[in-house]
């Protein structure tokens, strides 16, 4: 556990006294101040907070679906919209957001139509990520045909069907049952350490944070703000589930507790 | 694991479909037509009799009360014919008449059809390319969504004989005013219909396609379009029936000589009694099997794209 930046591995998100204030009717937001955060490239980084916080402010400006008011961010050394346009990142909404119209394997293909890949190529993405989720065999299904947890594995399939080097993912499995989550957690790090792919995850449980991460950023509200970074260091790669009973995970996890608890007591 | 669970549940529903839809469907609909049926005669005989007793008092013949309640029923131009003369008169002008004669019920029918389909086919196309333009511009959303709605409060009644007589005026004849006052009626119902239906993808649908870079068509053609159809649906059935109504609205003051309102025009010049409620009754059955058939387009339409319904 240590918040020193000691890795030589490229910087894939920077940002520097970030600020983000929403004009409302009832006056400004503040939903994001002076926020200073980097993140290197294969690192798996949670946001955490209570609502309120930011968190998912942070990552759509990251993904470039909202614009800072105030500092600069880059992402992959380019200013988000730029990294959009080049297609830099795969984003999973905290729904599965699934076209009902469109069967399972053309809801992965959606993105690939849309960068104009040519059929063969969409066939082999498809069948490779449907496959990674443990989805293959339900190409031809329906969204309302699978359950919720099957639905959110289509929608990382087809964010990881575009081929990201950054997995942005907003509380994906925050809608769904304990036991399904535990589960999907466990893929989620296994594909993580197969691909070695950046992930930037929001959340609201710490188990899931802790079990997750790399690094465990800790937020609190009004004005949304960075509390504290934990360094994890429990081991990177595929980590069993029964590592959350181990001391090193009740410790990150009481450390993440404690800042989540400051961090609310001083803002109410 | 679900989706196999759920199609044998399907097949195993199938073989109770038919005893199903007599129980849900087919008692209720019987017993309000039986309803009617027992209405219709009662206000017939109610109506007719005044008129009737007038009559065979003036024949100078003696009649019994028996003979008077069963004459309602039979007169040649009574104030409401009953169930059976309308029926009778249906028959005869459809399946007794040739389809080319003036006094086929199916070749008026006809003329108002063609005048409906061509003007619906012409208002949904015009509904659907202004709801296009209303939700890409924000300007023509403020500009002609208030001149839509407007022209919706004119009465056609007053509109159509202008409509035509312009289009005269202009060297379009025939089939086409006529279609033109339909349409007047149902791009109404498309239009509003459309500009509902393509904005009804949610934000995070909308946002999905911004992660991708996506073009404002693509956005329209693999997000918008897809998600408005069972809007158009919906309000192509609206549109369909008006549609109609329009036709035989556009045949009445215009002096048409064919059609569904010539019909109902010539019926109440002569007193025709029968002939009118014939022709409304072809044109209410019209109505329906229209509607259906668009109906049927719809569920058809949602299975090839897969939406559960």
């Amino acid at each position: 556990m240590t918040e020193a930046r000691s890795s030589t591995r490229p910087s894939v998100i920077d940002a520097r006294g970030l600020s983000l204030t929403f004009t409302t009717a009832d006056g400004p937001v503040h939903a994001l101040s002076n926020v200073d955060l980097t993140i290197e490239k294969g690192d798996f980084v949670s946001f955490i907070g209570p609502s309120g916080c930011g968190k998912t402010t942070l990552l759509r400006v990251i993904a470039d679906l909202e614009r800072q008011t105030a500092g600069t961010i880059t992402v992959n050394g380019t200013s988000p919209e730029k990294a959009r346009l080049d297609r830099a990142y795969g984003y999973v909404f905290q729904a599965p957001a699934l076209y009902p119209w469109r069967s399972i394997a053309s809801n992965v293909a959606l993105p690939l139509e849309i960068m104009g890949l040519p059929k063969a190529e969409r066939l082999r993405r498809v069948q490779k990520n449907l496959a990674l989720v443990n989805l293959a065999g339900f190409e031809k299904k329906f969204p309302w045909q699978l359950s919720g947890g099957m639905q959110q594995r289509a929608s990382i399939a087809r964010a990881l069907a575009v081929e990201p080097d950054l997995l942005l993912m907003d509380e994906p499995f925050g809608a769904l049952d304990e036991i399904v989550r535990d589960h999907l957690n466990e893929q989620l790090l296994q594909l993580w350490a197969k691909t070695e792919k950046t992930v930037v995850f929001v959340t609201h449980s710490i188990p899931e944070a802790v079990y997750l991460s790399t690094k465990i950023v800790v937020m609190s509200p009004r004005p949304g703000r960075i509390h504290d970074i934990v360094e994890s260091d429990l081991p990177r790669g595929p980590r069993p589930l029964d590592i959350r009973e181990t001391p090193e995970f009740l410790k990150i996890a009481h450390r993440v507790r404690e800042g989540l608890r400051a961090g609310h007591s001083y803002a109410d | 694991m679900r989706t196999e669970a759920i199609a044998p549940l399907r097949a195993a529903h199938r073989p109770h479909a038919v005893s199903r839809w007599v129980a849900e469907s087919a008692v209720p609909v019987l017993a309000v037509v039986g309803a009617i049926l027992v209405v219709w005669m009662v206000a017939t005989y109610v109506l007719n009799v005044t008129v009737q007793r007038d009559a065979l008092d003036r024949a100078g013949t003696p009649y019994t009360a028996g003979e008077l309640f069963l004459a309602t029923y039979t007169m040649e131009r009574p104030i409401l014919p009953s169930p059976h003369q309308v029926a009778q008169e249906l028959w005869k002008t459809t399946v007794g008449t040739p389809i080319t004669s003036k006094r086929s019920l199916v070749y008026h029918g006809w003329i108002t059809l063609s005048s409906t389909l061509v003007g619906f086919g012409i208002g949904t196309l015009l509904g659907i390319g202004l709801a296009v333009l209303i939700v890409h511009s924000r300007t023509l959303d403020k500009s002609l969504m208030p001149w839509i709605v407007s022209s919706q409060t004119i009465p056609i009644l007053a509109i159509a004989p202008m409509i035509v007589v312009v289009a005269n005026a202009l060297g379009v004849t025939g089939l086409l005013p006529k279609a033109f006052i339909s349409t007047y009626l149902s791009f109404f119902p498309v239009a509003v219909g459309m500009v509902t239906g393509l904005r009804s993808p949610d934000r995070l649908h909308l946002d999905l396609m911004r992660t991708y870079t996506a073009t404002s068509s693509q956005v329209f053609w693999k997000l918008r379009l897809p998600a408005a159809v069972p809007f158009l649906f919906t309000s192509m059935k609206v549109g369909i029936a008006a549609s109609l109504v329009g036709a035989i609205v556009a045949e009445l003051p215009t002096g048409a000589v064919a059609g569904l309102g010539a019909r109902l025009l010539a019926g109440s010049y002569y007193g025709q009694t029968v002939q009118i409620w014939s022709a409304l009754f072809a044109a209410a059955l019209m109505a329906a099997v229209l509607v259906a058939i668009v109906g049927m387009l719809d569920r058809i339409v949602r299975q090839r794209m897969g939406i559960r319904s």
